[in-house]
């Protein structure tokens, strides 16, 4: 029971990093149906830009306050983060809009390259350490001599996570933009002819994308406190799976695909055995997938026409 | 091919001779890829006109309908609206410039709900008297009123109709671009998407591009006609006319009245 409780609170926070990034992967994929490979890389990116970002606070600008720091922190990666995705979008992917299908995939997967062999050259291959912070756990109850504690580290991870899902899910349903961005995934020509400029909402969905991948790319170096060039691509392939098991296009979809791909690691980790949890996550999404093709919360392609 | 005719007899509803046309195409020719869909198209559009283009199956009727928002381009020739000469503007900023169209085969966004389809047709002003607007397109088709939460794909073919009608209405448009409005719907539905038509341009001044197969209807309706065969204007005049025109008669009014 206690383990059970433990683990229950481990997988919904990396179910929650996980979520973020499939976000990002859903979006892209939704509105130009691109699986955007380099999507993990621009995650462990934007880890690197929270950890200089966070140095040069705490070091030489003498921020002393954590949370006032992480704040900006989060700020700075954000914005960083997307400029690096919107020129990702213009530099890799648009001139080969209307080219043949699998092109624009290719040229992701060579983004994806490029970034981690990039971050490789610039910041070494080690392992890079953040400071410890955020050590405080609340003890949740202790039997047996083992405790259940939730880290300080954890809420911030989850409450986070369940804010910016909230604001996000009211910006595509209720806001201008997010109309536009469902339109264009629904019928690009017709948004066009009713005025919708194509190309800049396809930029803002990347743009949007990669600002959640910050959001996870900061949590992350907060939850484990290293990040290293390669960190990119095994929670990059985790977040895609979700996307999928979730049933790739829909938003509520990554984050529970998210959620159940973290705790089936996390259980699977402390059940059974740590070297095959990746197995165990990804046996999930193809049994998921043989009883659902369309994903957990997919839509069936059955429309009225 | 005959000389457009500027006023018709029987339906003195405009005074357009002399100013410039609102929609004027000179010229047009528009390919896909190498093979030619439009072999230089010229037709005006006066203001407060109600004018249609009929013709066959696969006669370019809908290629000029896209190439006019610029998608495809034309290769050749030159679109001019309201003065302005829109040949090479992209087509969302075409549609910002008060036309609106009702393409071929609805293209309802079928995810979303009626209220949201209506929402988009008002993207291009960002939604300024959009209750106002909600509340004419909700009168002129009490159907969609009842339907403002569902999702435009469960809706039936008629019923996305005049949810396509109306989407384009919510922009305040000054000329309207209807495709196939009455394709495959019940011949009820039919008369009551035409007398929408007429009294959008009756009452309000509306000026109406139209193309349809049901050229009986539609040159019932019109100030004035043109015939498109295989991507060429070959002949023009005003609805009574082109109605009375054995040709026209032969080819596409016999055994059609439906």
């Amino acid at each position: 029971m206690e383990v059970f409780a433990q683990q229950l609170i481990n997988g919904l926070t990396l179910g929650s990093i996980y979520g973020l990034i499939a976000i990002g992967y859903t979006m892209v994929f939704g509105i130009i149906g691109m699986i955007n490979f380099a999507h993990g890389d621009v995650f462990m990116l934007s880890a690197f830009i929270a950890l200089i970002a966070f140095l040069i606070l705490t070091s030489f600008l003498g921020i002393a306050s954590v949370v006032v720091a992480l704040i900006l922190v989060m700020i700075i990666a954000m914005a960083l983060t997307a400029l690096w995705g919107w020129s990702i979008e213009r530099i890799a992917y648009r001139p080969l809009r209307g080219s043949f299908r699998l092109a624009p995939l290719i040229s992701a997967i060579g983004v994806s390259i490029f970034l981690s062999n990039f971050v490789q050259v610039v910041q070494g291959a080690r392992n890079k350490p953040t400071p410890p912070m955020m050590r405080e756990v609340i003890v949740l109850f202790e039997r047996n001599g083992y405790a259940v504690a939730l880290s300080y580290r954890q809420i911030v991870i989850m409450v986070t996570t369940a804010v910016l899902l909230a604001g996000f899910w009211y910006l595509v349903q209720h806001t201008p933009l997010g109309r536009a961005q469902r339109a264009c995934e629904q019928d690009r020509k017709m948004a066009a002819l009713l005025g919708i400029d194509v190309d800049r909402t396809i930029s803002l969905t990347f743009v949007l994308g990669a600002a959640l991948a910050a959001v996870a790319g900061t949590l992350y170096l907060l939850y484990y406190g290293v990040v290293s060039f390669s960190d990119g691509f095994v929670p990059g392939v985790k977040a895609f799976t979700a996307a999928v098991l979730g049933g790739i296009g829909s938003l509520p979809g990554a984050v529970l695909g998210g959620l159940i791909i973290g705790l089936v690691e996390t259980f699977w980790s402390a059940y059974f055995s740590i070297e095959y949890k990746d197995v165990a996550a990804f046996s999930i999404l193809a049994i998921v997938l043989i009883f659902m093709p369309s994903g957990i919360l997919g839509r069936p392609e059955v429309e009225k026409v | 091919m005959s000389a457009a005719t500027p006023l018709p007899a029987d339906r003195p509803a405009f005074a357009a001779t002399g100013r410039t046309p609102l929609l004027s195409v000179r010229g047009v020719k528009t390919f896909y890829g190498n093979i030619i869909a439009l072999k230089g198209v010229d037709l005006d559009v006066n203001e407060g006109e109600i004018v249609t283009l009929i013709g066959a199956n696969g006669a370019g009727k809908s290629t000029l309908m896209m190439t006019i928002f610029g998608n495809p381009r034309a290769r050749e020739g030159s679109i001019t609206y309201a003065g302005r000469d829109i040949t090479r503007m992209p087509t969302h900023e075409i549609a910002r410039l008060n036309l609106a169209q009702s393409p071929e085969g609805r293209r309802i966004f079928p995810r979303m709900t009626v209220y949201e389809n209506l929402q988009m047709g008002a993207a291009v002003n960002g939604g300024a008297h959009f209750a106002q607007d909600l509340e004419r397109v909700c009168a002129l088709f009490p159907r969609l009123k009842e339907r403002l939460h569902q999702r435009g794909g469960t809706m039936s073919g008629g019923e996305q109709q005049m949810l396509a009608i109306a989407r384009a209405l919510m922009s305040r448009p000054r000329l309207l671009l209807l495709d196939e409005p009455s394709l495959g719907l019940a011949p009820l539905v039919v008369k009551q998407i035409f007398s929408v038509i007429k009294d959008l341009n009756e009452r309000d001044g509306m000026t109406v591009f139209l193309v349809e197969q049901n050229a009986y209807h539609a040159l019932k309706l019109a100030h004035r006609g043109y015939v498109m065969v295989t991507g060429t204007i070959t002949m023009s005049g005003t609805g009574r006319q082109l109605l009375d025109d054995p040709s026209v008669k032969a080819a596409y009014l016999e055994g059609g009245r439906h």
